[in-house]
């Protein structure tokens, strides 16, 4: 029983009242894109604005034109940390900073945190950003509003819109949902409900009328990206204990060969 | 001729100045923040600081390990004369390594979680683990040599404490240091490879591979020796302790094997995957493979099995120099340059990036010819035997 938001780029109208409800509940006011601060976006010839997620910016909407099909596609996609089920970042994390909560958020405790950022470089999407700014700098990423959802409130995002297009559930329910939308109307939507299955699974599940390669998001097998890590990880008990056994034998055995030939050669000297 | 040999020459004087700039970036660093002093962002958070001071900075220090493996474990007493040497320089690795973590790290004053807070799983906790206590295990491998130093010295207190006791103890427990170090070695070179097994997304295919941590074992006990014979050939240069050729080219010729058996593991794994195409088609990546494969390994196995070569100091040590650079073309390609960015970022160290990792590189150089000034770091370590 996981929670879980399903994005639906058919309804969204790229209105980017997320991005402000989401700038407002966290109080993430600073840094907003004004000549005068020097954030002015550099996204020429679009409405999408700002032109990445940073340490003031967990959610933002990327416009997409798409030719699909032989018709035209505006494509509005919410960008956010994706909460996955097998998160790279919590696998990355040294100090555990990040954890995923039985409820389905991936969180983040400042109190941990040493600011290697292993985990921005591990994350498959590209989510966490960091303070470069700042003299004590944090992670910072997406929450799902996890004080909201323990308040029994939804997310301040999938409050704020307007169309539907976010809509809070459980993670199956939703899945489920998804499949029903896409059976009723086959030629609006492509057959692929983005997150059910990459890299094993995430909270935030996409609907999308265009491939989602063409919307930038990455291309991701079903494998969650920790397994070569865990399996190396899991290796290092065995390895410490076989190599300091292996250092202790040889160390004896070249020990009494030095012994050995010694004491053939005052042996031999003591015949002579 | 005293005289000459305690005045500072020229060159300690300019890193002298590299390693004030260094300082001077450093402070400015922690009042303004990482973005001022470099060009690393959200799309490329590590940047020149981890791919040269971490990954290479580790891998070089390679050489204290097998060095001391060799000679207190392989008991190969010929190469008795390097251990000193080779045990300081891999103590100065790893000093810079955690020198440099503190600039890039966000808040370096809290690096103590890690010791509170353990994430088992994460490659990073197995890399900061093994840099702290293999730090320390080195600082008590090198310490007989200081022991040693103090012991002769003729300061006024200094002199009144008898250093044969530290000294002793440190000679009584050198075998399972010794072991400790080579354990933690292992485990630490082995782990920079893990490190990169969390990005099978974003690191290339060419460099990607589950078997990355015995890869990065593998090249970094072949860089050892090699990194030995650079040093050794320099200091001979510098400070006129000349080393027997048989001993460099007896390190020189356990290169080749390793290096063998890495290039084997290497295409070997690639076939098995069926990616073994890529090193023809994956243009502009594959120019950096062979660059780093043909300089750094297939170069070094035909040069270091002439024997000609072998037995000329000259080619020895040029042949060294390529493993080296192999190495640190190897660890940039993994870490850097073959490593996906975020869309929309680029990456190019900003000037003072540099200013800081060669302030570090000046730091260990003036402690390097400070220690051969003042400390007995060439000599035959049986002459001074403990009595005590």
């Amino acid at each position: 029983m996981t929670v879980a938001v399903l994005v639906d780029a058919n309804r969204c109208i790229g209105c980017r009242g997320c991005q402000i409800a989401c700038k407002q509940w966290n109080e993430n006011d600073e840094a907003i894109p004004t000549e005068e601060n020097g954030v002015l976006s550099k996204n020429r010839g679009s409405y999408e604005n700002p032109p990445q997620l940073s340490a003031h910016t967990w959610t933002r909407i990327r416009f997409t034109e798409s030719d699909y099909n032989g018709k035209f596609h505006w494509v509005f996609t919410k960008l956010q940390c994706m909460h996955c089920e097998h998160p790279a970042c919590v696998a990355a994390c040294p100090v555990g900073a990040l954890t995923k909560t039985a409820e389905g958020p991936v969180i983040y405790d400042d109190n941990k945190c040493f600011g290697c950022r292993y985990c921005m470089v591990a994350c498959p999407f590209g989510i966490p950003t960091f303070e470069w700014d700042d003299p004590l700098p944090w992670i910072r990423k997406c929450t799902f509003c996890m004080e909201r959802l323990n308040e029994g409130l939804e997310p301040a995002c999938v409050k704020t819109c307007p169309t539907n297009a976010l809509e809070l559930g459980e993670r199956e329910e939703l899945i489920q949902k998804a499949r029903e939308r896409i059976a009723a109307s086959p030629d609006k939507y492509v057959n692929h409900i983005y997150g059910e299955k990459e890299v094993g699974g995430t909270s935030w599940l996409y609907l999308s009328p265009v491939p989602f390669k063409e919307l930038g998001l990455p291309e991701l097998g079903p494998e969650p990206v920790s397994v070569d890590a865990e399996r190396a990880m899991g290796a290092v008990p065995p390895v410490l204990l076989g190599v300091a056994a292996t250092m202790a034998g040889i160390y004896w055995l070249c020990k009494r060969r030095d012994k050995m030939s010694q004491a053939k050669a005052t042996k031999k000297e003591a015949s002579e | 001729m005293m005289q000459q040999k305690r005045s500072f020459p020229i060159g300690t004087s300019i890193l002298s100045v590299l390693v004030v700039l260094g300082l001077a970036v450093m402070i400015y660093r922690f009042i303004n923040g990482l973005g001022a002093i470099s060009n690393l962002s959200d799309g490329r958070p590590w940047g020149l600081w981890i791919s040269f001071d971490l990954y290479c900075g580790v891998a070089l220090a390679a050489g204290g390990f097998t060095l001391a493996g060799a000679v207190y474990i392989f008991r190969l007493e010929k190469y008795r004369p390097v251990v000193r040497p080779a045990i300081l320089t891999a103590f100065l690795g790893y000093t810079l390594v955690i020198l440099a973590l503190l600039v890039d790290l966000g808040q370096p004053w809290y690096i103590w979680h890690i010791i509170i807070n353990w994430n088992i799983h994460s490659p990073l906790f197995e890399v900061g683990m093994c840099v702290m206590t293999y730090t320390l295990v080195l600082a008590l491998e090198f310490s007989p040599v200081v022991f040693e130093g103090l012991n002769k010295s003729n300061l006024p207190v200094v002199k009144r404490i008898n250093w044969r006791i530290p000294w002793g103890v440190i000679r009584a427990i050198q075998i399972p240091l010794v072991i400790a170090g080579v354990v933690l070695s292992t485990l630490h070179q082995s782990s920079l490879g893990s490190m990169l097994l969390l990005m099978p997304t974003t690191l290339h295919a060419l460099w990607y591979s589950p078997i990355l941590p015995v890869l990065f074992l593998l090249t970094a006990i072949a860089v050892g020796p090699a990194m030995v014979i650079f040093e050794s050939t320099l200091s001979n240069r510098v400070f006129g302790h000349k080393l027997e050729t048989n001993v460099l080219s007896g390190l020189a010729k356990v290169i080749p094997y390793i290096l063998g058996l890495y290039l084997l593991l290497k295409l070997f794994e690639l076939m098995a995957v069926g990616e073994i195409g890529l090193i023809f088609t994956a243009y502009p990546y594959n120019l950096l493979w062979w660059g780093e494969i043909l300089i750094g390994v297939i170069l070094p196995i035909i040069l270091f099995t002439l024997p000609d070569i072998r037995q000329s100091r000259k080619g020895v040590f040029w042949t060294s120099v390529l493993v080296i650079l192999g190495l640190m073309f190897n660890r940039f390609n993994a870490s850097i340059l073959a490593l996906g960015m975020r869309p929309g970022y680029l990456y190019f160290p900003h000037w003072m990036e540099f200013a800081i990792s060669i302030g570090l590189v000046a730091d260990a150089l003036l402690v390097v010819w400070l220690a051969h000034r003042f400390l007995p770091i060439i000599q035959h370590e049986e002459v001074a035997e403990v009595k005590a």
